[in-house]
């Protein structure tokens, strides 16, 4: 170390640039998200493993099912949830494992701010990873199955809200998981449970939208999905703090 | 600075702590020593606010916890035998990351100060991941001290070290101390506790049951107390 270094750090000399004052929720928010955005794409070990990992699924699906017509309109929603759900619990795992691992999530836990800005940025975070999956699942979907009418606005916009109901119960219960010895093995067994409200609401609503349905008939469907992605927001959001203190 | 009274942490039926008191003044440099399981972490983890107390008040720079622990943790930094760092991030990326968690304006000068002071500013754009264990442990030091905490926590600092990070390690604490914060360190080596410390305690079974300043140490041989407050 330069001795002439910290002969000159001395706190007479120091200038005043380290005063603290607690950052907003949303910008200890944004910390969280750009930290875990530029951790992931320099590593890409969450994305990967999701990508493989659903990649690997619709070719599974699609050798195993006799696709014609009538079966490809029934499946495609079915398929599409389930490969969105066991992908999502791949991200779900890495992303709370990366901060326990290493300590970080105390380093989260010891700074001034709001913990549920934690929550918010994990959560979006990891949305951001599934919607990227998604975003390169479908097409791939679309050209494997010959099943091109999940390239509609309403479809996306299912896909969407399923999507933040799922995350948001998804990184709640990651929180929980990653602090016992089988958190690979507990996170899907008390996320699915739960879960399966918002998966139920998806898959009818994906399916009613492929199979061409009015909007009266997906009404119910998205309405259970935004009322449940409401409430999984708020208990998510009321309990994280007491999930992640000791 | 630091005052714990009558402090009781039971996890389920275990007693962790049991109506443990504890005082530092400010400008202090507390060696906290003790045999394994003695409830040293966990002290440390209750003055950091990481877990809450079961019974008894704790107050940390004016504020109690677990009521005002926003405010605590804006004015404590906390080092472990982990280093709370990202492996995928560069040294400069952790300490920013840590500079907008903790609300730090002109957080770039802040950075290169602290990068200067733990010795790795010229490896302000290499991923943590390539780091040797001490470079990690200076650059969690770095994290602590980068919003000119008050006080500083650290638990077991030297832990993994070889001797060339150790004595690294002991030039950034004592400088860290000739600047008057209040540290807390909790340590197996006593030697190297010797050299910084102005107090030592010893805990055990969830209770300190001795405390000496340096200056009332007998022959400077902190070992010779440490046995004899555990009563061997």
């Amino acid at each position: 170390m330069n001795e002439k270094t910290i002969d000159a750090m001395t706190a007479e000399n120091r200038p005043p640039s380290a005063a603290v004052g607690q950052p907003s929720f949303i910008k200890a928010t944004l910390a969280i998200i750009h930290k875990d955005l530029a951790a992931e794409f320099r590593s890409r070990e969450a994305l990967t493993a999701m990508l493989t990992f659903s990649i690997l699924v619709i070719l599974i699906f699609n050798f195993a099912l006799d696709l014609n017509i009538d079966v490809r309109q029934k499946v495609t929603a079915g398929v599409l949830w389930t490969t969105f759900a066991f992908a999502g619990t791949l991200g779900l795992n890495r992303s709370m494992a990366v901060e326990k691992d290493r300590g970080c999530m105390d380093g989260l836990l010891l700074a001034p701010v709001d913990r549920s800005a934690i929550f918010f940025g994990k959560s979006i975070s990891n949305l951001v990873f599934m919607l990227i999956v998604e975003a390169i699942t479908i097409p791939l979907y679309a050209f494997f199955y010959n099943e091109t009418r999940i390239f509609q606005w309403e479809f996306i916009a299912v896909l969407l809200l399923g999507s933040i109901g799922y995350i948001s119960v998804g990184t709640l219960l990651s929180a929980m998981s990653v602090q016992t010895r089988t958190r690979e093995l507990l996170l899907p067994i008390l996320l699915f449970p739960v879960a399966i409200p918002v998966l139920i609401a998806s898959t009818l609503a994906s399916g009613a939208i492929i199979n061409d349905a009015r909007l009266p008939q997906i009404v119910t469907p998205l309405n259970l999905l935004i009322a449940y992605d409401v409430i999984f927001i708020a208990v998510s959001f009321m309990f994280f703090d007491a999930i992640v203190e000791e | 600075m630091i005052e714990v009274k009558k402090l009781t942490k039971r996890f389920g039926l275990k007693t962790i702590l049991h109506k443990l008191d504890f005082e530092v003044q400010r400008g202090e440099f507390v060696a906290l020593l003790g045999p394994n399981g003695a409830g040293k972490t966990t002290l440390l983890r209750i003055l950091s606010s990481l877990s809450r107390p079961t019974a008894g008040k704790v107050v940390v720079a004016g504020h109690s916890l677990p009521n005002e622990a926003a405010q605590v943790r804006a004015k404590l930094g906390v080092v472990s035998h982990l280093p709370l760092l990202y492996p995928d991030l560069t040294a400069e990326e952790n300490l920013q990351f840590y500079a907008r968690m903790y609300g730090i304006p002109h957080s770039q000068l802040r950075i290169t100060e602290v990068l200067q002071l733990i010795g790795l500013e010229n490896r302000r754009k290499d991923l943590v991941r390539t780091f040797s264990r001490g470079m990690s442990q200076r650059l969690a030091i770095g994290r602590a001290i980068l919003h000119e905490p008050e006080a500083l926590l650290f638990d077991e600092p030297y832990t993994g070290l070889d001797q060339d990070a150790s004595e690294m390690l002991d030039k950034v604490l004592k400088e860290i101390a000739s600047h008057g914060r209040t540290v807390v360190m909790t340590s197996h080596d006593l030697i190297r506790a010797e050299a910084l410390a102005t107090r030592f305690d010893v805990l055990s079974r969830g209770a300190i049951v001795a405390s000496i300043n340096k200056n009332d140490l007998k022959n400077n041989n902190v070992l010779d107390f440490y046995k004899q407050a555990l009563g061997n």
